[in-house]
């Protein structure tokens, strides 16, 4: 046994080829005593490159499968990606609209706001791409969205989602930092997280004035912010995420 | 037997056994990667505070006085903005409207905020020092001319001087929270304060420029909602240029311009302009810097 845990068993599996993953899975799925040695190998070169292995066992090679889930790993690499699985999100939607009817015709100062969040979403999420793998993590796909709930031609719609995302971001990021372990990494999610209150007490402003702050999100006798478990946030998010890409926190720390 | 199985099983019970399995590497990786220099800095203070939770002599608090440090350095100021809020309400005329409803919404915050860390910190919070502890004009009582004179008469005056006490709350609750990582039930409710506190300079920086269709101009007297660059040294550059600049040390404490993030230039790597970059991300500050604004204000 003491073999499956020297370089040489590691090194042989077809670690980062291109062309293997597909057969590598079906192997891990099909064949119960490779899951065992693979699984333990990997367990000893790399806990990231097991929950990779684990959820990609546990669901389908494709997105076209409806019960594919995308599991964001666990530990603080896990947490980091369950915020770059949001900042997708986030970053998608503003994008679109950008392309939509609503904002060709929005007043000049409501273009300039929704151009400047576009900017810092799309900045936050390539930022959390390039950081999770920098320090060896492994960025989950980019996830396909599902925006079919919302009317881009609608102002009304529009910024009511818009809301919805930036009060679920601030309340996941409240929720998500006490998981983290590494006070580096809870430093960039602060730094992160007061730029989506200020969106979101902006968006709130153009919907009605003076909503910047209301007692849906704040604890009316303390005016702590709420914070919501990630599996909370997940369950949300998920209503904007296509069959096969939506998201699973089973495996990130609870507290 | 199916080992598989039982790795699931542990897993289920215990999510984090793998970082367990390996503590070598964990520990490796919180010391290198991302951030090294907020690492240096934030992390033997975390370190000391995990040991005074484990072998420190408790206040009557049960609290490290490591996290009694930091409460009560954001009671004071906490302290600093209610009575501010307060102020600017009672003073005759200042404030109508709109206007009115805003500061009362902020003012009631602020309060709130007082009670909730007086109520977890218990007998170890500092006293309050009652409005007569602070001179927001900054003349400290009449020991020096005044840095902001019409700070009750004139509205314009009062939500500059309001911006910069958001903004600056906003950086002392950032450098703030990694030293609360050792008390879970603490840190959130620090980083539920903290986002409030953002909530509210990007409600006045919305104020300033005319309300929520009111298009940004010069960053000094029309901001934006979010701190683009330094924001020109912010409402009054004279004063308030610390608000927005580096703290000490700079290089864990950059000012409100960085662009770079755990080693990533996000202008070069993503071709983004300076402005969208440094919106993108706020800044922390050292308490020292913040007590040298705050100071200001104190008599």
């Amino acid at each position: 046994m003491t073999e499956l845990f020297n370089e040489s068993s590691a090194a042989a599996l077809p670690e980062g080829n291109a062309s293997t993953p597909l057969k590598r899975r079906s192997f891990l799925r099909f064949t119960g005593a490779g899951v065992v040695l693979t699984g333990l190998v990997l367990a000893g070169c790399d806990d990231n490159q097991l929950d990779k292995e684990l959820s990609e066992a546990a669901s389908s090679d494709s997105k076209d499968d409806n019960n594919r889930v995308v599991n964001v790993g666990s530990g603080d690499f896990g947490i980091l990606n369950f915020a770059y699985a949001l900042e997708q999100l986030e970053a998608a939607f503003y994008a679109e609209v950008l392309r939509g009817g609503y904002f060709a015709s929005a007043s000049p100062a409501e273009k300039s706001v929704f151009k400047d969040i576009e900017a810092h979403e799309r900045i936050h999420r390539e930022f959390l791409k390039a950081g999770i793998a920098a320090n060896g993590g492994t960025p989950i796909e980019d996830l396909e969205p599902d925006f079919s709930s919302v009317n881009f031609g609608s102002r009304t719609s529009v910024l009511a989602t818009a809301k919805a995302f930036e009060d679920l971001g601030v309340a996941a990021y409240n929720g998500a930092g006490p998981l983290i372990s590494n006070p580096v990494y809870l430093g960039l999610a602060g730094k992160i997280v007061s730029v989506e209150a200020r969106h979101a007490a902006l968006i709130r402003d153009l919907i009605q004035y003076n909503t910047f702050v209301t007692p849906d999100i704040v604890d009316p006798s303390t005016s702590v912010e709420r914070s919501l478990r990630p599996s909370q946030v997940a369950s949300m998010a998920n209503k904007y995420l296509k069959p096969g890409s939506k998201i699973n926190v089973s495996k990130l720390p609870r507290e | 037997m199916n080992i598989l199985n039982l790795i699931s099983e542990i897993e289920r019970v215990d999510p984090e056994v793998y970082e367990r399995l390996d503590q070598r590497r964990q520990m490796f990786r919180h010391f290198a990667g991302f951030g090294k220099k907020l690492a240096v800095a934030a992390v033997p203070l975390a370190m000391g505070s995990m040991l005074q939770k484990a072998y420190g002599k408790p206040k009557s608090t049960g609290l490290s006085e490591q996290i009694v440090y930091v409460l009560n350095f954001a009671l004071g100021l906490e302290y600093l903005e209610y009575y501010f809020y307060q102020m600017g309400l009672d003073a005759p005329g200042l404030l109508t409207g709109s206007a009115r409803e805003s500061v009362t919404i902020i003012r009631n915050d602020e309060r709130n905020h007082v009670d909730f860390l007086r109520s977890v910190l218990g007998s170890a919070a500092i006293p309050d020092p009652g409005a007569r502890a602070f001179d927001y004009t900054g003349s400290k009582g009449g020991k020096r001319p005044a840095l902001f004179p019409d700070v009750f008469t004139n509205a314009g005056t009062y939500f500059a001087v309001a911006q910069a006490f958001e903004d600056t709350g906003v950086r002392a609750y950032k450098g703030g929270a990694p030293l609360l990582i050792s008390n879970n039930t603490i840190l959130e409710a620090a980083l539920g304060i903290h986002s409030v506190e953002a909530r509210h300079a990007s409600h006045i920086r919305t104020m300033r420029r005319g309300g929520p269709q009111g298009l940004p101009g010069p960053l000094t007297s029309n901001p934006k909602s979010w701190i683009s660059g330094d924001d020109n040294g912010g409402p009054a550059p004279m004063y308030t240029a610390p608000v927005y600049g580096p703290g000490m040390p700079a290089e864990t404490y950059p000012s409100e311009a960085n662009v770079t993030q755990a080693g990533v230039n996000l202008v070069t790597a993503f071709g983004v302009t300076m402005a969208e970059a440094s919106e993108a991300f706020d800044e922390p500050l050292d308490p020292d810097t913040v007590l040298a604004i705050a100071g200001n204000f104190i008599k």
